[in-house]
């Protein structure tokens, strides 16, 4: 009997889990069966073959053949455990459930392709950095429905190797629900969806069931890009066209995006080793990829080392980085970071990876006994000229590429070639008007288009100040100190900010043009009122008040605190990040960096004063590296006109 | 822990797992953080050209026993052997039985968790199982090994044919339907889902006719005498045993006053590895490092296949050799005599005081 040539594997997909899953129940058998005896001898296979030279049509064969005797007998032997076939119909029902949000992607010219997973119900989808590097920025996307989708690209994660696309034509597309892969377990149950092999010409998705093998697996970089920090491992079968394809928990939420495995010398297909980035990690990016930025990873500024009792140590620090501000130096020991404690390199490197760049940790270190708390604002890992030049550099090996020689089955029939897409050079794609809109180029992101969007959104939150685009004449603003309620003035105009205080008795000053000196002025404060400034420009011309002004992305306002949209701005070499509350839209709070390599000054805003007929943050909390300065309160306000010889500065800026 | 005790813990681990398939859920979360416990990460030589320079190993003792697979990793003085937990030991190699693939190591540590041979079973095709190993060295540290899941395919004989699988095994071995037998995998384990021990994971094996690669599990039975043999150390290669049986081995390269280089390969060159006095290679001055070629004008490729020549030889045949000397051939002739039983037990004993021919640590191979 040639059980290998009848099998087709997918016809009896249903019924290898039903019998493997009886198999399993009768299974636990073995301590009574005769053990093979001593001498090596054991029973060949029915078929006699009794060698394995393919292992999974054998086994599928054995499978299928423990089946047919057992239907043949017409024993009642199929007599399934009920909750055994509850939890295949439930198996089956999160597949079915989950099909539809699976998205095959293929590059218009043809050259290539591979899977993703929408993730709203307006199209966003993500997939693989490595997919949509070089299918260009616009693609074509099959769903289950057997509908093709146009789709632009949104935002990319170059190291996460994580990109977002955005498909159109449905404001329902069926999305995936997120699941929480830190609570995933080694032996759970999980499964890849996607288009291996570029199988299914009508786009409904292969799924492929395994097991996770491993959590907070480190993967080293492929290149320079590319690192998988904290990463899944599973033993689903990821193939090449899996990228960028979701990896599903048992309950059909979505805990992974598949896009590596292990492949050594048997070709690029599954070893039984398949890696996922982590949904937890994507999460932290997600703003920032829907804001259509090229999103860095970060570093402490510090390099660590195992010592042999087990602790991680600092082995070098950086002088200009914010760790070393805090007080960190060689030879400390990392206890914790995020909360996660440190007992190896790789759990570091778990650790950090998967934050973006410019977020806040604490870190907890210890130095001789003593453990040090302390909150540390991450560098980027790349500068942004490496992150963009090598947007257009050739990518890292694509796994849409068939095995390196085509093997011969047993038997000596040639094997079926690997599906290829047709080698061509893409053709300079024409996208439809309509989406050619929606692609807007412009250097540092992936799709501009996509951060105006969020750009704006953001903004509202502003209008509850009200209108200020015609107060430009010198702000004045009278406040008390929180600490004496001792009286203090600011003055603020486009030439200068000033601030009085104590009645006259200490005056302080900030130059504002080209060529001025950005002061720690009042001293102490790390520039506020270079940040009163930023604040004042903000309100009076918006975006255009600056040279850059841009979505960011959002993030845990000081570490630990409440969600924030961020907007990021520069004018003169100084740069100031808005965080806007995400629950209430409101302004939370800014940092107004002097210079690139010190600290800000961090104000807090709360509450909010009608004054003058306007609405403004009633109290200011200033903070300066790890103390806090001051608190104002606000208590009158006059917005003079401006004076009629003052030149109008939104025009000098325009240009 | 006592006997009992543990017999309570696994039938108690047993319960644990009937219940999970009563609920027919994931394998038990337990059971894996259990066995992965007692299974090791290795390191040790390779690194070059394609060799890989770790593999897996898994505890037979709470003293440190560790069993393993018989590659080149071990080819060092000592390995370093990682715990579940991320201690570091150095490894020393007890003995090795490379017809089977298996060495046994011992680290210098106490109550480690560990897996009873006694507990091992063995399993009929389809039984579920887990497979353990540090495969392409994913987890390092305190990290746990890689799991992957699958039935048992087969369980079959090798076919240890030259051309096909070129292992020296040609014993039993389940046949899984994962892919377990990865770089690295090698000395890793098979287990029931529930987590009783089955078989070590051997080395990658591909069919050279066929191109295919096979994952396959030694099974415990197998591997049970040999393992307590060597740790005993009442160890007798099987290689020998095996020898002594298939052929007639009328004659040895002891006989002759030859030592040979440990048959560790599955074709190991014919070196020698040192020369008895007063022997009749001393006499025909055959020296250590000579390379055996031909043997009666046939040419011979591995140690084994010299000792199959010597055992068919008869008294009073002349042994005809030609053995290569840095780049010199060297034609040379032995008296082939009688052998009595005395003299060729006293050779032996002499050749075992001397240099222990099957012992895996010598320095010069």
């Amino acid at each position: 009997m040639n059980v290998r040539a009848s099998l087709s594997p997918f016809r009896n997909r249903a019924m290898n889990f039903t019998v493997h899953n009886w198999l399993r129940l009768s299974g636990l058998r073995s301590r009574a069966e005769p053990r093979p005896s001593g001498s090596g001898r054991s029973t060949p296979l029915p078929d006699g073959r009794g060698s394995a030279n393919a292992v999974s049509p054998t086994c599928a064969g054995v499978i299928a053949l423990v089946a047919a005797l057992v239907v043949a007998s017409g024993r009642p032997a199929l007599a399934i455990d009920p909750d055994v076939a509850a939890a295949e119909q439930q198996r089956v029902a999160v597949v079915g459930q989950v099909s539809p949000s699976v998205v095959a992607i293929f590059s218009p010219g043809g050259a290539g392709g591979g899977s993703g997973v929408l993730i709203t119900a307006d199209g966003y989808a993500l997939t693989n950095f490595h997919v949509t590097h070089g299918a260009g920025n616009f693609m074509k996307c099959g769903l289950a429905d057997g509908v093709l989708y146009d789709a632009v690209i949104v935002g990319i994660d170059p190291t996460g190797d994580v990109a977002m696309i955005k498909l159109f034509g449905r404001d329902d597309f069926p999305a995936a629900r997120l699941g929480d892969s830190d609570a995933l377990q080694v032996g759970d149950w999980a499964f890849a969806m996607g288009n291996p092999f570029l199988l299914a010409t009508d786009f409904s998705p292969t799924v492929t069931f395994g097991i996770v093998s491993g959590i907070h697996r480190y993967q080293y970089p492929a290149g320079s890009f590319l690192e998988y920090a904290d990463c899944i491992q599973t033993d689903s079968s990821i193939n090449p066209g899996n990228s960028g394809g979701p990896l599903f928990n048992s309950a059909g939420e979505l805990v992974g995006i598949n896009g590596r495995g292990s492949f050594e010398k048997r070709g690029r297909v599954n070893s039984g080793a398949g890696y996922a980035i982590s949904i937890n990690q994507i999460k932290n990016f997600m703003d920032s990829l829907r804001g259509g930025l090229v999103v860095d990873h970060a570093t402490l500024g510090a390099t660590v080392a195992t010592r042999d009792d087990g602790s991680v140590v600092v082995t070098g620090i950086l002088e200009q980085s914010e760790v070393f501000r805090r007080g960190l130096r060689t030879d400390d020991e990392i206890v914790s970071v995020a909360g996660r404690t440190i007992r190896s390199v790789n759990q570091f490197k778990n650790v950090l990876g998967i934050y973006p760049k410019g977020w806040k940790l604490p870190l907890v270190y210890r130095r001789k006994g003593r453990k040090q708390e302390i909150s540390v604002r991450l560098r980027g890992l790349h500068r942004q000229s490496e992150l963009t030049l090598n947007q257009k550099q050739p990518g890292p090996p694509r796994p849409q590429q068939p095995p390196e020689q085509p093997r011969d089955r047993p038997g000596g029939q040639p094997r079926p070639q690997q599906p290829r897409m047709p080698q061509q050079q893409p053709q300079p794609h024409k996208p439809p008007a309509e989406l050619a809109k929606l692609y807007v180029e412009k250097p540092g992101f992936t799709n501009y288009h996509f951060n105006v969007v969020e750009r704006d959104r953001t903004l509202k939150g502003l209008v509850p100040f009200g209108d200020f685009s015609k107060e430009t004449g010198t702000w004045k603003l009278a406040a008390i100190m929180a600490a004496d309620e001792s009286p203090c003035e600011f003055t603020l105009g486009d030439a200068l900010s000033g601030l009085v205080v104590a009645g006259g008795k200490k005056t302080f000053v900030q130059e504002l043009n080209p060529d001025a000196r950005l002061e720690d002025e009042p001293p102490g404060s790390g520039g506020f009122l270079l940040a009163m400034h930023h604040f004042r420009r903000l309100l009076i011309q918006g975006p255009a008040g600056f040279s850059e002004f841009y979505y960011l992305g959002s993030e845990p306002l000081d570490g630990t605190g409440e969600t924030v949209d961020v907007l990021f701005c520069e004018r003169y070499g100084a740069r100031s990040h808005w965080y806007f509350s995400r629950a209430t839209g409101l302004l939370a709070g800014f940092d107004t960096f002097r210079d690139e390599e010190v600290d800000p000054c961090e104000v807090r805003l709360a509450g909010h004063v009608e004054l003058a007929g306007r609405r403004l943050p009633e109290l200011w909390t200033i903070r300066y590296g790890d103390a806090e300065f001051a608190r104002f309160k606000f208590t009158s306000a006059t917005f003079p006109p401006p004076k009629p010889d003052t030149k109008p500065e939104v025009k000098a800026e325009s240009n | 822990m006592s006997m009992r005790s543990k017999r309570a813990l696994i039938l108690m681990v047993l319960i644990a797992g009937l219940q999970s398939v009563a609920v027919a859920a994931e394998p038990g979360e337990r059971v894996i953080d259990q066995v992965s416990r007692q299974v090791v990460k290795i390191f040790g030589a390779g690194g070059i050209r394609g060799l890989y320079a770790y593999s897996t190993g898994f505890l037979v003792s709470p003293k440190g026993h560790i069993v393993t697979v018989w590659s080149h990793v071990l080819d060092d003085q000592s390995v370093t052997v990682i715990l579940h937990d991320g201690r570091k030991f150095e490894g020393k190699i007890l003995g090795a039985e490379p017809q089977l693939d298996l060495a046994v190591l011992k680290i210098e540590a106490d109550d480690l968790p560990s897996f009873d041979l006694d507990d091992a079973s063995a399993a009929s095709v389809g039984t579920r199982v887990l497979a353990f190993s540090n495969m392409f060295k994913v987890a390092t540290g305190d990290e746990p090994v890689s799991v992957l899941h699958g039935v048992i395919a087969a369980r079959t004989k090798l076919t240890a044919r030259r051309g096909t699988y070129e292992t020296p095994y040609n014993g039993p071995v389940y046949v899984v339907d994962a892919i377990t037998n990865n770089p690295g995998a090698g000395g890793g384990i098979v287990t029931s889902a529930d987590g009783v021990l089955l078989g070590m994971i051997g080395k990658e094996l591909r069919n050279t006719q066929t191109n295919t690669w096979i994952n396959y599990a030694i099974p415990i039975s197998e591997l049970k005498t040999p393992i307590s043999e060597i740790i005993s150390g009442k160890f007798v290669a099987r290689s020998e045993r095996l020898e002594d049986a298939a052929n007639p081995r009328r004659y040895a390269p002891v006989d002759f006053g030859l030592v040979m280089i440990p048959d560790v390969l599955y074709r190991t060159p014919a070196f020698v590895d040192a020369v008895l006095h007063n022997s009749a290679a001393a006499k025909a001055d055959v020296r250590p490092n000579d390379l055996i070629l031909f043997v009666n004008d046939e040419l011979v490729q591995s140690c084994r296949l010299f000792k199959d020549e010597l055992g068919r030889l008869e008294a009073g045949d002349t042994l005809k050799l030609v053995l290569r000397r840095g780049n010199a051939l060297l034609p040379v002739e032995l008296p082939v005599e009688k052998k009595t039983e005395s003299a060729a037990s006293k050779a032996k004993a002499k050749a075992a005081k001397e240099k222990p021919e099957d012992d895996p640590d010598s320095d010069d191979k």
